[in-house]
């Protein structure tokens, strides 16, 4: 009882949830910079069409309900009595604009057209009812709208990035309402009641941009914010000793995996072990990539450099994700297999190697990389380590400079994430955007084009996981772990953590 | 005095243009920044397109022209990755690097000359001696650690002060500041002594030389010789004759205080330029690493300017004139 009347005291005093980010929000145009922090906040203040759970199952926002109508036409029914911040209802009118919007915003570097471009024509066919028209079947089109924030047209008409970072646009339906921004410092957010879901528990939120990692756990230790997420590595075991803070933790969407160079007869970075070139690319040999693959040991990465924050991967996608499948068991370590599969194909001695990877985008990468090289020298692959910063390391890798090259990735479903990662590189249909490695099957790219023109989310889902399965069959990657997502909060919070990696006030629970 | 002014002028006008060039062509050799701030599921025809939006796509003399013709203009750029003009961005940050700096330095000010004073009028003294024993702990630790250092003893263990970022701020002649409230006070606290322990070691030992140095002048002898108080002779007659090389060190390290706070702000979350420049190096974020560039470089020349003014002011043997120091 006395405990009750402890926690009722702190929850009283608890309308106020302090939050710290771990990167910098450049902008609060909800269109311009597709960036984690950036559409963090947006989706606080905006609400999408349809949106994903923690568990990043498809669920409804705006929209109540939708469906195909033919092949090509998706219909979405909207909630009725939606209301903006600033009273007005939100139809499908500022719908329509909102998913034009995208494209036409000036100087955007990396916005949100790639999810609206399959997009040709829009009817609104009532108030509440708005059709979307896709040159081709688009199954996809769904889990793409969760992406694209719903404006007020009348707020947010002709209006510059300049008229959001200060609220004047600022106008959404989401449970939150803006209330201040200061640049590289924090965003203050309060509560929206006329939000169409059940209230949030908290009345105001305040977001902390903490990026430097200790300093972020520090403010968590003394007390200056009440949450704070992307804990360190180094800092989880403290942590958990700590009676006064709790974790929540989720495997996080995002997946580790190494692109191996697959096109090139004579590639950069793979020698005899004098450092000469090969007389050919031995990783074209699937024996090769698999040898790699049972190189590794996933279980140690996962539980020693990674300190428990990853579980071994055998999929592009993490487990939560659609089109997963959970048939497929990671590769188990065996270095005595590897050995004889590299004699197989030809390579009883091994070669040179050189490992690429970024040293300051994923939780330990460059460490990880370390590892790896240390793992495939043991079966005579003779390895070196280049790691750079991720301005430098992108760069190269899109230039092809990297023979076996680090990249981690995050997506809401399988069919979409191999179009971009090991689908044939081809320009004109928009495939292949990420495939360093240029891995070309006919097979898988057709399965691919079928998954996305399914318009069934079951059938559609069941594809992805056949194009999935083949694609791990042939090792077109060498897929290393999922991460798991950490937050760290004061005792008497809980948070749903989110496979997406997001930070969502409104679901954090006074406990 | 005015030729002076002017060629100074002239000469900043080409460091400004030569830094210019040295950055673009430094940001364009490290890599393209629509590789970073490209959404991922971005498709080819989608990569081409911000690449283009952003002038990216054209030979690199062709971006440098454009940029000189809107730079002579005043403008330099919109940031890529915030989408405000670049000087907006940095002048927006500005006044809380400012204020840190002007903090940092008015600490080592007060607290380092007089130290330097004692330390070298007594430095046979144990109190003498413990002040350069601390002098060399401040040269010798990095500004990291201590920072972390302060954050675990003050915020964590003790809780006295918040750990990071910026207090509550006010207007001061529409310029937001933090430390006329007691909560930006607070926040200010730790940041600022961090930037300090450098500099406040700086003065304190360049203090002492100059202050053992002029003790032993004909001058201080005479000085003493008159009678005149202990108080006088050091106030007046040794700290005005060893302030020349003070005042010019304040005024140099001033400027690096404020270029280099990069790593207290990334510490203590300070949300002034100095984690602007990280954060947009971080993205390749070209137009705000230049404008940043151009702006620390006129800073430097108004404070070298204002050295130089304040010298002839200090010492009347020192006349500025046209013909180059």
């Amino acid at each position: 009882m006395l405990a009750l009347l402890a926690f009722t005291g702190t929850a009283a005093s608890a309308a106020e949830l302090k939050i710290a980010l771990s990167a910098d929000i450049t902008s609060l145009d909800p269109h311009f910079l597709a960036a984690q922090p950036n559409i963090n906040i947006g989706w606080h203040v905006f609400d999408a069409l349809t949106r994903v759970d923690a568990r990043a199952m498809l669920t409804p926002g705006i929209a109540t309900a939708w469906r195909a109508v033919d092949a090509t036409t998706w219909e979405f029914k909207l909630r009725k009595g939606v209301r903006f911040h600033d009273g007005s209802e939100l139809t499908a009118e500022d719908v329509a604009f909102s998913l034009e919007r995208p494209l036409a915003i000036t100087g955007s570097p990396g916005g949100f057209a790639v999810y609206v471009r399959p997009i040709v024509a829009k009817t609104i066919v009532d108030p509440y009812t708005i059709r979307l028209k896709t040159a081709a079947p688009y199954g996809a089109l769904p889990q793409d709208l969760n992406s694209v924030l719903i404006v007020s047209k009348k707020a947010a008409a002709n209006a510059t990035s300049e008229e959001f970072n200060n609220g004047r646009a600022m106008i959404g339906s989401g449970p939150y309402r803006f209330v201040r921004f200061a640049r590289g410092d924090r965003v203050e957010l309060a509560r929206f009641d006329g939000h169409w879901e059940a209230p949030a528990a908290w009345d105001k939120v305040t977001f902390r941009l903490l990026p430097t990692d200790p300093a972020r756990t520090a403010a968590l230790l003394a007390g200056d914010v009440d949450v704070i997420e992307n804990v360190p590595t180094a800092d989880l075991a403290r942590l958990r000793g700590n009676p006064n803070f709790r974790l929540a933790q989720a495997v996080s969407w995002r997946t580790i995996f190494f692109h191996l160079d697959q096109y090139r007869a004579r590639s950069p970075h793979v020698t005899d072990k004098a450092g000469k070139p090969l007389a050919a690319n031995p990783f074209m040999d699937a024996r090769v990539r698999r040898a790699i693959s049972k190189a590794i040991n996933r279980q140690a990465l996962a539980e020693r450099v990674m300190e428990g924050a990853a579980v071994p991967a055998a999929n592009v996608v993490s487990p939560q994700i659609f089109g997963h499948n959970a048939e497929l068991k990671a590769e188990a370590y065996d270095p005595d297999g590897a050995k004889k599969l590299l004699a197989e194909a030809g390579y009883p001695d091994g070669f040179g190697l050189t490992v690429a990877a970024p040293n300051n985008r994923y939780i330990n990468d460059d460490q990880v990389a370390q590892t790896v090289a240390q793992m495939l020298s043991r079966i005579g692959i003779r390895s070196r380590v280049e790691t750079l910063p991720l301005s430098v390391y992108l760069t190269k890798a899109r230039d092809q400079q990297f023979s076996f090259a680090m990249l981690g990735w995050g997506s809401y479903s399988a069919d979409l994430a191999l179009r971009s990662l090991v689908a044939t590189v081809n320009p004109a249909q928009g495939y292949g955007a990420w495939n360093w490695a240029r891995y070309s099957n006919p097979r898988l790219d057709r399965l691919i084009e079928q998954a996305l023109a399914t318009l069934d989310e079951k059938k559609r889902e069941a594809i992805a996981r056949e194009a999935g399965t083949l694609a791990a069959s042939d090792v077109a990657i060498i897929p290393l772990y999922h991460q798991i997502a950490t937050w760290a909060m004061k005792k008497n919070i809980a948070y749903n953590a989110r496979t997406d990696e997001f930070t969502l006030a409104h679901e954090f629970r006074p406990q | 005095m005015l030729v002076f002014i002017l060629r100074r002028l002239a000469q900043s006008a080409l460091a400004l243009l030569i830094m210019s060039v040295l950055v673009f062509v430094g940001v364009f050799a490290i890599g393209n920044p629509i590789d970073i701030l490209i959404n991922p599921q971005a498709d080819q025809a989608e990569i081409a397109r911000a690449t283009a939006a952003l002038g990216l796509d054209q030979p690199l003399w062709v971006q440098y022209w454009d940029f000189l013709k809107h730079a002579l203009g005043g403008d330099l750029g919109r940031s890529f990755s915030h989408n405000v003009p670049a000087v907006q961005l940095i002048f927006e940050r500005m006044p809380a690097t400012v204020e840190l700096a002007l903090a940092a330095m008015l600490i080592a000010i007060v607290l380092g000359i007089p130290l330097g004073l004692v330390a070298g009028m007594k430095p046979d003294s144990w109190f003498g001696k413990s002040i350069m024993a601390g002098s060399i702990l401040g040269f010798s630790l990095p500004t990291f650690w201590v920072g972390l250092m302060l954050i675990m003893v003050f915020s964590v263990f003790l809780g006295w002060l918040p750990s990071t970022g910026r207090g509550h701020t006010t207007l001061l002649l529409g310029v937001p500041v933090s430390f006329l409230n007691w909560d930006g006070l607070l926040h200010l606290l730790m940041p600022a002594l961090n930037l300090a322990l450098f500099k406040l070691s700086l003065l304190i030992r360049l203090t002492r030389a100059g202050t053992r140095e002029a003790m032993l002048q004909d001058y201080v002898k005479f000085a003493r010789a008159k009678g005149l108080p202990l108080r006088r002779i050091v106030l007046v007659h040794v700290l005005k004759n060893i302030l020349i090389p003070i005042v010019t060190v304040i005024g140099l390290e001033f400027g690096s205080v404020i270029a280099f706070s990069i790593v207290t702000e990334t510490i203590f979350a300070w949300p002034g330029m100095g984690k602007l420049l990280i954060d947009s190096i971080n993205v390749l974020d070209r137009p705000v690493i230049v404008a940043y560039v151009l702006i620390i470089v006129c800073l430097f020349v108004v404070i070298n300017l204002a050295v130089d003014l304040l010298y002839s002011a200090l010492d009347p043997r020192v006349r500025l004139s046209g013909t180059p120091a």
